[in-house]
């Protein structure tokens, strides 16, 4: 099947702002994923094209990109599901580094705020730091992340607050806060508390829809807003 | 001064008290309005014929009783909160700097104006007795 791939390319020492280019490139949509034909790409038609990608397959979170307009990952995304014009992006709300590639130090530096370790003040056992599976049941789905900015990039309230710590930041709280084993979650309920934090959520779910682990987060977020004013209640 | 810093090596966030209330009460107020409004909505669509409701039927019918008069100044007070916090968020999400600062205040001073005609017409109706 022939693809009309459209790619959003920006090369900072030409180009005043980004623009598209197409390109026809042979697929087989029983097989092939955008990851694919952005190889097929890169290697047969146009070597300068610029994306990120590593394990490709849907573990590493490199190559989440904008596929006809929705955060996807490129290595999971098949040909089947998107027709025969797909367009490709970078992803929304991070400044352009080149053509796919995007700047993500704001992204990893809000998720650094939140205190992504775990914290526990108590003697180091000998063995494993050991508890029920109801308790690990209860933060299961948050550890899911694989950090490929997908959920914090699609949401509105961060494309108009760059200051707001976004989706990927609070799932990753979220897993330390409802660990037994943790002792700092008052802290990182005080960092979610201030107004860059989850009070900047409304709702909207495009965190969730664009989730590549299909993790709830949009009520990751309200789980923590609700932490956060049963403390203070 | 010294500022507090988290294990993570930024500088601690401030504020949050006032973002928290808010969200709370427009939670709240969400709820309430669920009860308030749908209650208004049978009393003056399905329960009465609305085309019998002029200022006089107000008067005599509805606002005769104590009890509907604090229930409409209930639902009016949870309309303005809800709607003029609804505002404010956008408003907070997409002004920045100086312009937020004078959009903000226009906002409460029409909140004000509303709420204090709203308790006037409540407050002052006088009840005429039916017939």
């Amino acid at each position: 099947m022939q693809i009309e791939l459209r790619i959003l390319r920006f090369d900072p020492e030409r180009d005043a702002r980004p623009h598209w280019e197409s390109y026809d490139v042979e697929a087989d949509p029983k097989l092939d994923r955008v990851l694919d034909l952005l190889h097929r790409v890169k290697y047969e038609l146009d070597g300068s094209l610029t994306f990120r990608r590593s394990c490709g397959h849907g573990i590493c979170g490199s190559d989440a990109l904008l596929i006809n307009g929705r955060n996807r990952l490129a290595c999971k995304e098949r040909i089947e599901k998107l027709g025969r014009r797909i367009s490709i992006a970078p992803l929304p709300g991070l400044p352009v580094v080149k053509d796919l590639v995007v700047d993500m130090e704001g992204f990893f530096s809000s998720y650094r705020s939140v205190m992504p370790f775990l914290v526990n003040e108590g003697p180091v056992p000998a063995g494993e730091r050991r508890q029920s599976a109801a308790d690990r049941a209860r933060y299961d789905d948050t550890t899911k992340c694989i950090l490929c900015a997908a959920c914090t990039t699609s949401c509105p309230s961060f494309w108009a607050n760059e200051g707001y710590v976004g989706p990927a930041a609070i799932v990753n709280a979220h897993r330390f806060i409802f660990d037994t084993r943790d002792e700092a979650a008052e802290e990182r309920l005080e960092i979610l508390a201030g107004d860059d934090g989850v009070w900047r959520c409304r709702t909207i779910f495009n965190c969730t829809d664009a989730c590549p682990r299909g993790i709830h987060i949009t009520q990751a977020i309200l789980e923590v807003s609700s932490a956060i004013v049963e403390r203070r209640t | 001064m010294s500022v507090p810093y988290t294990r993570s090596g930024r500088a601690r966030p401030r504020g949050g008290g006032l973002e928290l209330t808010i969200w709370y009460l427009m939670r709240l107020t969400g709820i309430a309005l669920f009860v308030f409004a749908l209650t208004h909505y049978l009393i003056v669509h399905v329960i009465y014929d609305p085309a019998e409701q002029d200022a006089s039927w107000i008067a005599q019918v509805r606002w005769s009783s104590t009890f509907w008069r604090a229930f409409d100044w209930s639902l009016l007070m949870l309309v303005l909160f809800h709607a003029f916090m609804g505002v404010r968020t956008v408003v907070v999400d997409y002004v920045k700097g100086r312009a937020r600062l004078l959009v903000l205040t226009g906002l409460y001073l029409v909140a004000f104006v509303l709420f204090v005609l709203g308790t006037a017409v409540v407050l002052t109706l006088p009840v005429v007795p039916k017939g």
